[in-house]
């Protein structure tokens, strides 16, 4: 199946300003399904709030647009319910990680099969361009228009501190590998954290004039490193990306049906 | 296998915003943006379809059509 046939084209051109990143990860993560031969009515992908929500729109799957930071709330409810079928989950760096920072560490630490996208573009850009729990030290935003005093969250660490199986980075930049990475991650049986870094030229970008959509891109390109490089080794201020971590343990759902089974012979 | 050639670029201009990633990307140099800031292909002879511009458009709004597809 064509990438475009897991699109809902009545609602294209979507939303997303020119240059956004979420395009991108959309497009990849199509191509991960794609490869994966998914059929359409086995994907369930469950969105909360915010401009990365929208993805859940455009695909042509099992969709719920949900509410803010909820969505892998909703998700575990669908896996727990139909634990056959394929939840993803994309999320904003706030949606994910302010509003939904309980609902996603918990998510994480029963290991349930769900495969959480964090598109992080460290801003909140539907409205308006306020500072996230990513945008970071010493950065401009609407509502840090003097710089931001808060740190943030690296997402990867803290991914693995509550317990996911499956935990990696990548970046719009990057496209062939946030395919590759996405395709895994939706394979992994248990909770899988994709961190993508995408660009917000809108407000991110223009804050901190960081130029055009292409020129974020590019600064993607010289941040990054892969996991354990030369580069990383000499310059520890380099971003990792890759695979961090990827390890068997017992999934969620699995584990709920053996009590079922426990308490039905207990009769 | 050879290397792969260039059927068709289709582009939709009616998705494409302009942003210009995939200009910028290009390895040959192959589009262009035109006056209503919409991609197109100035120099499809020069596509080597490595679809980068492809994988990467946000609006979805390319297809790298090769001989063998």
């Amino acid at each position: 199946m064509a990438i475009k046939d897991y699109l809902r084209e009545r609602f294209f051109p979507h939303m997303w300003c020119p240059g956004c990143g979420h395009g991108t990860v959309l497009n990849s993560m199509l191509r991960a399904i794609e490869n994966l031969a998914l059929e359409k009515n086995d994907v369930v992908m469950v969105s909360g709030i915010g401009c990365s929500a929208r993805i859940s729109g455009y695909v042509d799957f099992h969709t719920l647009h949900t509410i803010h930071g909820r969505a892998l709330a909703f998700a575990t409810g669908v896996k727990m319910s139909r634990p056959d079928l394929n939840l993803i989950v994309p999320m904003g760096d706030g949606d994910a990680l302010a509003i939904g920072g309980n609902h996603f560490i918990h998510a994480a630490r029963r290991n349930i099969d769900i495969t959480a996208i964090i598109m992080n573009n460290r801003i909140y850009g539907m409205t308006g361009g306020q500072f996230s729990p990513l945008t970071g030290y010493g950065k401009l935003a609407t509502t840090s228009p003097y710089t931001n005093i808060d740190h943030a969250f690296d997402t990867v660490s803290l991914a693995i501190a509550a317990g996911a199986s499956f935990v990696a980075r990548t970046t719009t930049y990057h496209a062939k590998q946030m395919t590759d990475i996405i395709q895994k991650a939706i394979q992994h049986k248990g909770f899988s954290v994709v961190e993508v870094l995408t660009q917000c030229p809108t407000y991110f970008g223009r804050k901190n004039k960081e130029g055009g959509a292409a020129e974020m891109m590019e600064n993607y390109k010289n941040i990054t490193t892969p996991i354990g490089s030369k580069a990383s080794r000499e310059n520890p201020d380099l971003i990792e990306r890759g695979i961090f971590v990827e390890k068997e343990m017992p999934e969620y759902c699995s584990e709920y049906n053996k009590i079922i089974q426990k308490a039905v012979k207990g009769k | 296998m050879g290397k792969p050639k260039l059927k068709k670029l289709h582009i939709r201009q009616e998705w494409c915003k302009g942003c210009g990633i995939c200009v910028h990307f290009c390895p040959e140099k192959v589009l262009e943006l035109d006056d209503k800031d919409k991609a197109f292909a100035a120099r499809p002879q020069d596509c080597i379809c490595c679809k980068l511009c492809e994988l990467r458009c946000p609006d979805l709004a390319i297809d790298v059509e090769t001989e063998d597809e």
